[in-house]
């Protein structure tokens, strides 16, 4: 068995304890991923073995010699190619940053680095987070281990697909409209969209600056927990990072429920929602129920106006925050030119994607002159309105439980071409990015065809703590569902 | 359709956003764009009348850095990227103005 | 016959503030230094990198906004102004648009009719100095440098209150001066530390509306903003007289060939998308931040030049000139701080430290004595150590290399004679060498007396005390 079908807790354990080595569990993942890349595509870079094999045998050195203690130590982690690595390649999926390699690191791969956690590669995505298939991106579509015909949902595709097809044990991803949630839906792992402002944007490359946050993609709610609490940190160095408490979110792995508040909103099990994930994410409340949460339905409000505002709102930061590849600083530059301007036109419209010109063409559009009121003010007084529906029901509730995607995963191919649907499969997930707010997404079930149903709960700004605690409790009634990429699928899918 | 895209439309927003799409991307440009209109003029179904714009969800103020210089060369670092250099910058084509 | 036309004018001028770091992130705002050093991931526009507020230059904008009576907007925000560059890293410009750090505001300058008028401010901004394009002379490209990128600016924007291209200049220097005084900025116009963007539009004399305005760039000196000012007034008016219609536009001043030429080309849309910067959070200015940025104004020239008169009791013509640059106001107080003759400091700055400056084609910025010494050269006059000849060769030293007063003289010997016997001698032999002069004397021309004078002071190598070489004259010649 392959040390990458552990949890990041299990192996960080078996290293400390002195069980394996740091060198075996890089090896181990490496071998992991040569044997699967194929299949799935979860990677855009790996990291140079000789450089990981002398980052292990440093932070070996420093576990024996005890300044190195932490659960995280030693454990190989993968990391969405959005997020800045010193010295490792960095694209977003996209042609137009070919070849970057940055000399700064994001703060939140640092605290990583920090706690001893080696970085194996960059992950495979949406170009620039942009999707919800990671079929846009440069470098390939990735796959679903559990059906590889079927997409692994994005834009954080690339961690989900390879947290799940066991390549590494856990990653990083990050969630502007639901691109850590629905993927970790999509392939049956655990991800977690953390409050806006929890863990520093700092080199993190923006799509939607208001509501971009970085997460991690586990196995299970107890490897979220500790890597969010370790990925948490007040940065300087990002003006909208919180000074905020309670971040020692692992304090909130408690099997117990009784007595917490949980909110079903009607609108999220109305018309568009696949009749399999309804049920399973019912049944998941009955669950909780049964352990002693207290369920109310509820009408949460304003549901259906979620998506054009965050459209509206996502594709103007974009439109801005992506202005800076020209071809002049860094990445692509179109070959053949004829003066300044078209060299920004030939070599942006050689660089990106057909998705992200459209979100770019957009998001221009909305802010253009005549237009800014009309649809920019326009979508942040939504947003004003969502967050108001939002306060007023955790002024009841301790969450909010729904699915995380309308659907399982749908096949390769199927979303491109209309990307209105795309779009429209971000209903349960981008109001939570709207208002801040924290959520996570875990496995509940699978549909008939064999793929993975996501549960998701939404928490209060700075309220982690009780949908992890929740999650924990769920997830103590089931069993991790290895998918058939592991080294210990069976089929039925237990261990 | 309610909302329509002329071409002007969409050749301003291409010199707005220095994007250069091929006639066929043009079109396919227009047809997105107004069917994206289309779906967010949903939101002038709202009364959104005296509610204030929300830019930020939290109402952090005053996040401010100490005036204290740290002087690092980091012409090597800017330039190691750039796809062309020339006398210590970065290479354009010819700039006036 | 032709009509009559009115220029109307209002500026906006950028001012880069005084802070040791860039805007946004710590990089120096050191001038000098190799291309690109003064970068980091933040001022290049790298991927990731996040701006962060320097705290300073919040102060420094609402300084000069309480200097120029502005209301200062205690919630206020920063935009993007969205535009391709190349000199521009994240092809947008960290701006304020809807609400700038200070509002209403205004200078009163004095008119060529000797009046009075105020000019309103409409806004004063804060934003962040694009980079540097430098052409390159043998080949058809340009090259960025970042050193500049993100050095803080306030943009000021007037009302179109202005009529000539003297109350521009008026304008310019008040708020020169002002901000000088604040310490805000060095303000130097050929440096680039103070640009100013002319709009002007003209209309027929007694017209209600305003006319198509134009935006003249790339003004480096006061003549240039006038000459600059004559020449659009009169292709604006040639163009209405000849039928046709002022287009708006900005323009760029070539001050080499005196025109100006339109910038507008197809790709420049001029429609900038701000919208509020989702990576910096508002700033939020109290009653008690606006109270300890006041009580830490220094006193501005307006107030300066009434106190001049007042406590001193300098002439107002004085005062004016001590005032009217920081240089000169800072070492008449500091001199006179030390010395306590108030009078004799404006004294040598209004005469010898002129004319020096004069001869030597310099601005009183460029003055490098100290206060110091120049209030040591007073004490050693007045004690009667140097004779005032003396002191001018001591002071043109201090001018030069700010030499102490005291050593020099000590070490050059040039204590003024007060030795009456020694005095006494010299006075005898230049008698003795001079028979024709003391002759004309005693035959009733008393102008000889100075010639006998200045001999002997030329003897004493000009150390010695005049009026008592005069008195010994008397007495001998009288015998
Ligand atoms: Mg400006
Ligand atoms: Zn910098």
């Amino acid at each position: 068995m392959s040390l990458t079908s552990l949890t990041a807790k299990e192996l960080g354990k078996k290293i400390k304890e002195k069980e394996i080595s740091v060198k075996e569990a890089v090896n181990d993942t490496l071998d992991a991923i040569e044997k699967k890349e194929d299949k799935v595509n979860s990677f855009v870079t790996v990291a140079d073995k000789d450089a990981l094999l002398k980052k292990a045998e440093e932070v070996q050195k420093k576990i024996g010699e005890g300044t190195l203690g932490g659960p995280l130590a030693g454990v190989p982690i993968a990391v969405k190619d959005n997020m800045c690595i010193k010295g490792l390649l960095t694209t977003c999926s996209s042609k137009i940053l070919e070849g970057f390699v940055p000399s700064y690191t994001a703060e939140a791969v640092k605290n990583l680095e920090d706690a001893g956690a080696i970085v194996i590669g960059k992950t495979n995505m949406d170009e620039f987070a942009m999707g919800s298939t990671t079929e846009t991106s440069a470098y390939g579509a990735t796959k679903n281990p559990w059906n590889l015909d079927h997409v692994p949902g994005g834009s954080s595709g690339g961690s989900c697909s390879g947290v799940a097809a066991e390549e590494c044990v856990c990653a990083l991803g990050s969630d502007t409209g639901g691109s850590i949630r629905q993927p970790s839906a999509f392939c049956g792992v655990t991800g977690i969209k953390p409050t806006y402002g929890t863990v520093s944007r700092y080199g993190l490359i923006a799509y939607g600056s208001s509501l971009d946050q970085i997460g991690p993609v586990a196995k299970d709610v107890t490897d979220c927990a500790l890597i969010l609490e370790t990925i948490s940190s007040y940065d300087r160095k990002d003006s909208t990072s919180m000074k905020r408490e309670g971040l020692d979110f692992t304090s909130a792995l408690k099997d117990d429920v009784k007595g917490m508040k949980i909110g079903i909103p009607r609108d999220y099990f109305g018309e568009g929602l696949d009749g399999e994930v309804s049920q399973a994410v019912k049944g998941a409340a009955k669950v909780l129920e049964e352990k002693g949460a207290v369920l109310e339905e509820f009408d949460l409000g304003l549901v259906e106006y979620a998506i054009p505002a965050y459209y509206v709102i996502a594709c103007a930061e974009a439109s801005s925050n992506l202005a800076r590849f020209d071809g002049v600083k860094y990445g692509y530059r179109a070959k053949e030119y004829e003066g300044l301007h078209n060299m920004y036109k030939k070599s942006r419209s050689e660089g990106f994607g057909t998705e992200v010109k459209r979100r770019i063409m957009l998001g221009s559009f909305v802010l253009s002159s005549g237009y800014y009121d009309a649809y920019y003010l326009k979508a942040l007084r939504t947003k004003a309105l969502i967050k108001k529906e939002f306060d007023k029901a955790f002024s009841k509730y301790d969450m909010i439980l729904g699915p995380a995607a309308p659907s399982t995963a749908p096949k390769l191919g199927s979303s491109l071409d209309d990307p209105m649907k795309m779009y429209l499969g971000d209903i349960y997930t981008v109001s939570v990015n709207l208002a801040g707010l924290p959520g996570i997404s875990l496995p509940c079930g699978m549909d008939k065809k064999g793929l993975p149903i996501g549960l998701q709960l939404i928490g209060d700004c700075f309220q982690e703590k009780n949908i992890i605690q929740a999650a924990y409790a769920y997830e103590c009634t089931r069993e991790y569902r290895h998918s058939p990429l592991s080294d210990v699928y069976q089929v039925g899918g237990r261990r | 359709m309610a909302n329509q895209i002329s071409d002007d439309t969409i050749e301003y927003v291409g010199i707005l956003a220095k994007l250069e799409l091929s006639p066929q991307e043009k079109e396919r440009a227009k047809k997105d764009m107004e069917e994206m209109l289309d779906y967010i003029d949903k939101l002038n179904e709202l009364d959104v009348s005296g509610v204030e714009p929300m830019s930020h969800v939290f109402p952090v103020n005053n996040v401010f850095r100490e005036d204290i210089p740290t002087d690092i060369d980091g012409s090597k670092d800017a330039l190691f990227n750039a796809p062309s250099v020339k006398n210590g910058g970065f290479e354009v084509p010819k700039t006036i103005g | 016959m032709s009509k009559e036309y009115e220029t109307v004018i209002g500026l906006e001028v950028h001012v880069e503030l005084a802070t040791k770091t860039k805007i946004f992130c710590s990089c120096s705002t050191a001038f000098g230094g190799a291309i690109n050093a003064h970068t980091c991931p933040v001022c290049t526009g790298m991927p990731g990198s996040l701006p962060v507020l320097n705290k300073q230059v919040v102060e420094y904008a609402m300084a000069v906004g309480l200097a120029t009576k502005c209301e200062i907007t205690r919630y206020c925000k920063f935009d993007r102004k969205n535009y391709f560059y190349p000199d521009n890293p994240q092809n947008y410009q960290i701006s304020q648009l809807y609400l700038p750090i200070c509002r209403n505001g205004g200078i009163e300058i004095e008119t060529e009719q000797g009046g009075k008028k105020t000019v309103g401010i409409h806004e004063i901004h804060m934003e962040e100095d694009a980079g540097k394009l430098v052409h390159d002379e043998d080949g058809d490209v340009s090259v960025v440098d970042f050193n500049r990128s993100g050095v803080p600016l306030i943009e000021i924007v007037s009302e179109p209150d202005m009529r000539s291209a003297e109350e521009v200049i008026a304008y310019l220097d008040k708020l020169r001066l002002m901000i000088q005084y604040l310490g805000a900025s060095d303000c130097k116009l050929q440096e680039g530390s103070m640009r100013a963007d002319v709009n002007l539009s003209v209309r027929e004399a007694g017209a209600k509306e305003f006319g198509t305005r134009t935006e003249m760039k790339n003004l480096n000196s006061f003549r240039a903003i006038a000459r600059a000012i004559e020449n659009e007034t009169n292709r604006q008016i040639d163009l209405i007289e000849s039928g046709e219609k002022v287009v708006q536009e900005t323009r760029r001043w070539d001050d080499g060939k005196a025109y100006s030429y339109a910038m507008r080309s197809k790709e420049d849309a001029q429609d900038y998308r701000y919208f509020p910067d989702p990576d910096l959070v508002p700033v939020s200015i109290s009653d008690e931040w606006i109270e300890s940025v006041r009580a830490k104004q220094p006193e501005l020239p307006t107030e300066k030049l009434a106190r001049y008169q007042s406590e001193y009791g300098l002439p107002e013509y004085d005062a004016q000139i001590l005032t009217g640059t920081k240089k000169f106001a800072d070492i008449f107080e500091a001199a006179t701080e030390i010395c306590k003759k108030p009078k004799k400091v404006s004294n040598w700055l209004m005469v010898e430290t002129i004319r020096l400056l004069k001869e030597n084609a310099m601005d009183a910025e460029d003055i490098r004595f100290s206060p110091v010494n120049l209030a040591k050269l007073i004490d050693l006059t007045d004690n009667g150590t140097v004779n005032s000849t003396v002191a001018k060769e001591v002071f043109e030293a201090v001018f030069k290399e700010d030499i102490d007063p005291e050593k020099y003289v000590e070490e050059k010997g040039l204590k003024t004679v007060n030795d009456a016997g020694a005095l006494r001698e010299t006075v005898e032999t230049v008698m003795k060498n001079n028979p024709k002069s003391v002759e004309d004397y005693k035959n009733g021309k008393e102008k000889a007396i100075g010639f006998l004078v200045g001999q002997a002071m030329k003897a004493m190598k000009g150390k010695a005390n005049p009026g008592m070489v005069n008195e010994i004259l008397k007495e001998l010649l009288s015998k």
